[in-house]
């Protein structure tokens, strides 16, 4: 551990203001909490929200496992992981099963999470009507007065012109049926997972200085019409590597013709497959013999 | 053949060798030290401090040879050291009255008492370059005086005494903190001038320069402009009294603006007001032209939509630490989103084609 810094960076009376704001947080599901963000040694965007919420709720015995894009070996991932093994010295893991905190970005694990784990997610822009209204104090009134006829009439719009809700990831959602949330830039086929999940679900925006949380088996719907019901969208493949065809998957080009793989973006899932002997179309052996997977 | 990418880690510490030996640059020219920063690059290191929020010029200089001549990247440094810094308490508010000035000027009266002094600055410096510099050769001494006696009162004193100009509403004791809660809106004037103070000084320039070309004018003069050392004091409860624990180098603006009067009261004129650490000239009068726009609504002004008025956007975007960190996110992966909208975009181009097709088949 790295000496000159309180456990996992951030002092105790920090920790302290955040976890007070993680519980407000808890106690009004969907509800941004303006919190007392610090400048950390990483910059504003890069995850700063998130850290500052794993830092607050990391303990000496938890398990760590950090993932960007799905992937555990992301360079941002890496170095988040990297960031609080030095200065809170605890145990890492890529093992979605053997984490109890994943700290992420754009993506929820594949493996159903389990109510000993908690989700935290990274935050870009908290405010699901940020691009329909700029001013935060007009966005407050709002969400104080349930006020979300400009959210509806847009997805209405995107109907109109496009025949579909054009939102591929921060698909807007109704939490416990009272607060509109974004659900941070995660493709919308990871929305149904946010819903009734055992774990809990923690979102920090350092930046924009605001915490919100989706307690444990919370009602979370996204948001559609009667006669435009939600649809969770992927590509229309398996998983070149492992054959799964339940997973996110990432496009891939292969080489100078444009040609094009699609592969698992959750690498643990999918070494995990591997692992348990499944093939994709283009999985060559030496991949399983490689030991990468857990 | 296909093989997932790895090795992040390995890429990470590769690139942070090369930037080591990048910042280095060639190993047969001397290494610069952080007091030749510190002397020589004074105004650069009064920048890093300024929006860094630390008064301190060793550190500054260092996070400039560690940032390689990056303003904004050695703020950040900066700020992240800051923030892991216990607040110990609060200073008395600095007496700028009381200020050593080293270069007091006011564009309102010809002379007045302290005098008008210029000080160390490039005002009337033709910009030619100084090819004598690059031969290293030390400048002609220049020559001395002894410092004048006394402090050196505001011009704003004068015009207060005689009415002309606005009283300024006094604050609570002490100012809300910026560091420690979040900024939330509406923010009262303490509370924008110490995002201001921190504020990246080409945004409050831009700012500053648009109320000039008239969006949201308001007609400034600079009624003074003195850099100098003030005494820092803190109030020590077990001795009673207040204590000076060092001086700090401040620049200071106020600018006398166009005035107001109504039926009841009589015309006065109004300020906006610039404090920075260091020699910073051109971003204090830049910070009390900003802030005297941001009291547009405060003072009654009607129409008040210029983007220099509008406080939500100044204090919203004015953190060049904030804004670049969100700025350059966007270096970062994001398959995930674009596969997303990639797949959205593929949809809806086979279901136009799709409708297309039919109807040339009908």
């Amino acid at each position: 551990m790295s000496d000159g810094y309180n456990f996992a960076y951030l002092d105790e009376a920090t920790k302290r203001m955040i976890r007070r704001a993680l519980l407000k947080a808890v106690a009004i599901p969907g509800y941004q909490v303006p919190f007392s963000s610090r400048e950390m040694p990483m910059p504003y965007g890069w995850g700063t929200g998130g850290v500052q919420v794993t830092a607050a709720c990391l303990t000496p015995s938890d398990v760590l496992k950090v993932i960007d894009q799905g992937a555990d070996d992301t360079t941002n991932a890496v170095s988040i992981r990297s960031f609080f093994a030095r200065v809170a010295g605890v145990a890492t893991t890529e093992r979605t099963a053997d984490a109890t905190i994943i700290q992420t970005r754009h993506r929820i694990p594949e493996q159903p999470l389990t109510e000993d784990q908690i989700l935290v997610y990274q935050v870009p822009i908290p405010e699901p009507l940020r691009f329909l209204e700029p001013r935060e104090t007009e966005t407050r009134r709002m969400h104080a007065l349930s006020d979300y006829g400009l959210m509806h009439v847009r997805l209405y719009e995107d109907i109109a012109r496009h025949g579909a809700i054009t939102k591929a990831y921060a698909y807007p959602v109704m939490v416990a049926g009272r607060y509109v949330m974004d659900p941070s830039p995660i493709p919308r086929f990871d929305n149904p997972k946010l819903d009734r999940s055992p774990a809990l679900q923690l979102f920090g925006a350092g930046r924009e200085s605001r915490i919100y949380a989706v307690p444990p088996w919370t009602e979370v719907r996204s948001l559609d019409f009667d006669d435009y019901p939600f649809e969770a969208t992927k590509a229309d493949a398996p998983c070149a590597l492992c054959g799964a065809t339940d997973s996110y998957l990432d496009e891939v080009i292969v080489d100078d013709a444009g040609g094009r793989m699609f592969v698992c973006s959750d690498t643990d899932y999918c070494a995990g497959r591997r692992a348990a002997g499944h093939r994709g179309i283009a999985a060559p052996p030496e991949l399983v013999d490689m030991g990468e997977a857990p | 053949m296909y093989v997932a990418t790895k090795g992040g880690e390995t890429a990470i510490a590769n690139a942070h060798a090369w930037l080591a030996e990048e910042r280095r640059g060639d190993p047969g020219v001397p290494d610069l030290t952080v007091a030749q920063i510190r002397d020589q690059m004074g105004v650069a290191v009064a920048r890093v401090m300024a929006e860094g929020a630390l008064y301190d010029p060793d550190l500054a200089a260092l996070a400039l040879k560690q940032a390689r001549g990056d303003m904004v990247e050695a703020v950040f440094l900066i700020r992240a050291f800051r923030t892991t810094l216990p607040r110990l308490g609060s200073s008395l508010p600095v007496d700028t009255g009381a200020m050593a000035c080293d270069r007091r000027i006011s564009a309102v009266f010809k002379d007045l008492p302290g005098g008008q002094m210029l000080g160390p600055t490039f005002d009337y410096t033709h910009r030619l370059i100084d090819f004598a510099l690059a031969a290293g050769e030390p400048p002609p001494p220049a020559p001395e005086t002894p410092a004048a006696p006394g402090p050196v009162p505001h011009v704003t004193t004068f015009l207060k005494r005689e009415g002309v100009l606005q009283d300024e509403p006094g604050g609570a004791p002490l100012p809300p903190d910026l560091t420690r809660e979040p900024l939330e809106l509406p923010a009262d004037r303490p509370l924008r001038l110490q995002a201001l103070a921190r504020g990246d000084e080409g945004f409050l320039l831009g700012l500053a320069y648009s109320t000039q070309r008239g969006y949201g004018r308001n007609h400034a003069f600079v009624g003074e402009l003195r850099i100098g050392a003030v005494a820092v004091e803190v109030d020590i409860p077990e001795l009673g009294f207040a204590v000076d624990i060092g001086e700090v180098t401040l620049t200071e603006c106020e600018t006398v603006n166009q005035f107001q009067g109504s039926a009841t009261q009589p015309a006065q004129f109004t300020r906006g007001y610039g404090l920075v650490f260091g020699q910073s000239e051109r971003k204090a009068i830049s910070m009390a032209l900003v802030d005297r726009a941001l009291r547009a609504r405060e003072l009654g002004e009607v129409d008040a939509t210029a983007p220099a008025q509008d406080e939500e956007f100044v204090l919203s975007h004015c953190d060049n630490v904030q804004a670049s960190g969100f700025l350059e996110h966007i270096k970062l992966p994001h398959y995930v989103d674009f596969q997303a909208e990639l797949e959205l975009v593929r949809k809806l181009r086979a279901e136009a084609s799709g409708v297309a097709l039919q109807e040339a088949a009908e």
